[in-house]
């Protein structure tokens, strides 16, 4: 029998039709780790799902991979729902995925984990980024449900505790589709209201999905980026959502952000009571402190004995002029027998008192003394100059005599 | 002390009693301390008492925002 020969297109065709029509094929599920992972631009999804053995092509269309509420990753283990064709361009038979689902945890616990994760490490959840709450709000926009048990008891508690507390209701939708976009429409509109100290955004508890508008990315960003403080209110005490790790404040339930709201009236009072109270006590002990330095003050020893002072200072002040005189006086005896030594060793070197010892100063007619025999000659006038007077002589005889050895043996 | 936050009124009352424990403090500075503080409680209690306490809603029909008393509704 003669083989009929086929184009390739007819083969892919053909086995086309095999895989499609394979009662196993046509819808199966299969476990592997996903490798390989491409996102194209246009949002289908590429990758390998492998074991330790072996691999298969899959290929996930963005119709079916814009449900996917988590991220797929490279390693990660996964089941997937789909069925297996083939790609006739290029003969290659193919996973295609319709569902996808992390093994062991599910997919929004899973979602919850890298978008927590994500954000976390680009620090949406910083401390820093904290805004403290206000201690008296004066107006609270309260961003939830306008019916169901959330609103009412959050209006309740805050009525009790600080009934002076405005509150204004923006209704919003918290699960199903569209949630996330009305939430964060409703943060934004109460930013944009005037005067709005705090805001609660919330809803009572519910499943992971009913919760799960306050775990969206985009919900997430809006409570970040609000100028005004938000505590977060979501679910029971056990529930957690991102947008409480990235609320100001995270609430375990609507009636508890309630109270971490406002504060209770009375405690105010008593607290400002209180504060009244110590402003008077330290004004008066102030006052009574100052009055009691003034009564000391009298009683002291410069108030009473004013110029005591005076007294001590005049007192030091005669003694120091003793002292002053004292020290003159003694100066000036001490410079009178100073006096009294030079005029003594003066009178010593007077030549009157050489000739009180009988030597005589012999001058000639211009009065200049003579000191040499060389300096007259016979028959010149002398004056001799005494003691007690002169005597007027002529020279008789001159005689010169060497009398210096004399001079020197002396 | 409109745009003087409740709180920060406590703080600055809070920081008068302080100042006031000084006994250095000089009387007069001392007064107007005790003045200011005198004003800041009455303020602050003006402000705890005299607050409306209304409770509304934001409405939004046909791109207008409305501001309506609230009026609680069963699901």
């Amino acid at each position: 029998m003669q083989i009929k020969v086929l184009s390739v297109s007819e083969v892919n065709s053909y086995i086309k039709r095999i895989l499609t029509n394979d009662p196993i094929l046509h819808n199966i599920r299969v476990k592997g780790e996903i490798s390989n992972l491409k996102i194209h631009n246009s949002g289908h999804i590429y990758f390998s799902l492998k074991d330790s053995s072996s691999k298969i092509h899959c290929v996930m269309f963005k119709a079916n991979s814009d449900r996917v509420k988590f991220t797929l990753e490279e390693g990660l283990k996964v089941n997937i729902r789909g069925y297996i064709s083939i790609y006739e361009r290029d003969g290659q038979y193919q996973l295609y995925v319709n569902d996808i689902e992390p093994q062991g945890i599910g997919a929004l616990y899973l979602a919850f984990q890298q978008l927590k994760e994500r954000l976390e490490a680009e620090g949406l959840f910083d401390k820093r980024y904290k805004k403290e709450l206000p201690f008296l709000p004066r107006r609270i926009a309260i961003v939830t449900s306008p019916t169901g048990a959330a609103i009412r008891d959050i209006i309740s508690v805050i009525k009790r505790r600080m009934s002076k507390t405005e509150l204004i209701v923006i209704p919003c939708q918290v699960q199903g589709e569209g949630a996330s976009a009305s939430i964060i429409k409703g943060i934004k509109l109460a930013n944009a209201l005037e005067d709005i100290d705090l805001i609660i955004t919330g809803r009572g508890g519910g499943s992971i999905e009913e919760l799960w508008a306050f775990n969206e990315e985009a919900v997430v960003r809006a409570i970040f980026e609000s100028q005004i403080p938000i505590i977060s209110a979501v679910g029971h005490e056990t529930d957690f959502t991102i947008a409480d790790f990235v609320a100001d404040f995270r609430a375990p339930t609507p009636s508890a952000a309630a109270e971490i709201a406002v504060p209770e009236i009375r405690e105010v009072r008593e607290l400002l009571s209180t504060l009244n109270k110590r402003l008077c006590y330290t004004m008066s002990s102030n006052i009574k402190d100052k009055r009691n330095r003034l009564e000391l003050f009298k009683h002291s020893y410069s108030y009473k004995y004013p110029y005591a002072n005076v007294y001590d200072r005049r007192q030091r002040l005669e003694r120091l002029l003793e002292d002053l005189n004292k020290q003159i006086k003694s100066r000036l005896t001490i410079s009178r027998g100073q006096v009294k030594a030079y005029g003594e060793r003066l009178h010593g070197l007077s030549p009157l008192s050489v000739m009180a010892r009988g030597y005589t100063i012999a001058l000639n007619d211009e009065g200049k003394v003579i000191k040499s025999v060389l300096q007259v000659k016979i028959e010149d006038k002398l004056s001799l100059s005494m003691g007690d007077g002169a005597i007027t002589c002529r020279v008789i005889e001159v005689v010169k005599e060497d009398k210096s050895l004399e001079k020197e043996k002396i | 002390m409109k745009k003087k936050k409740f709180e920060a009124a406590l703080e600055r009352l809070e920081d008068i009693i302080h100042a006031l424990e000084n006994k250095e403090l000089a009387l007069d500075d001392a007064l107007t301390l005790f003045q200011e503080g005198v004003d800041l409680y009455k303020q602050c209690h003006q402000k705890l008492e005299e607050a409306e306490g209304k409770i509304s809603m934001i409405l939004e029909e046909n791109g207008q925002i409305k501001q309506v008393p609230f009026t609680e509704r069963e699901d």
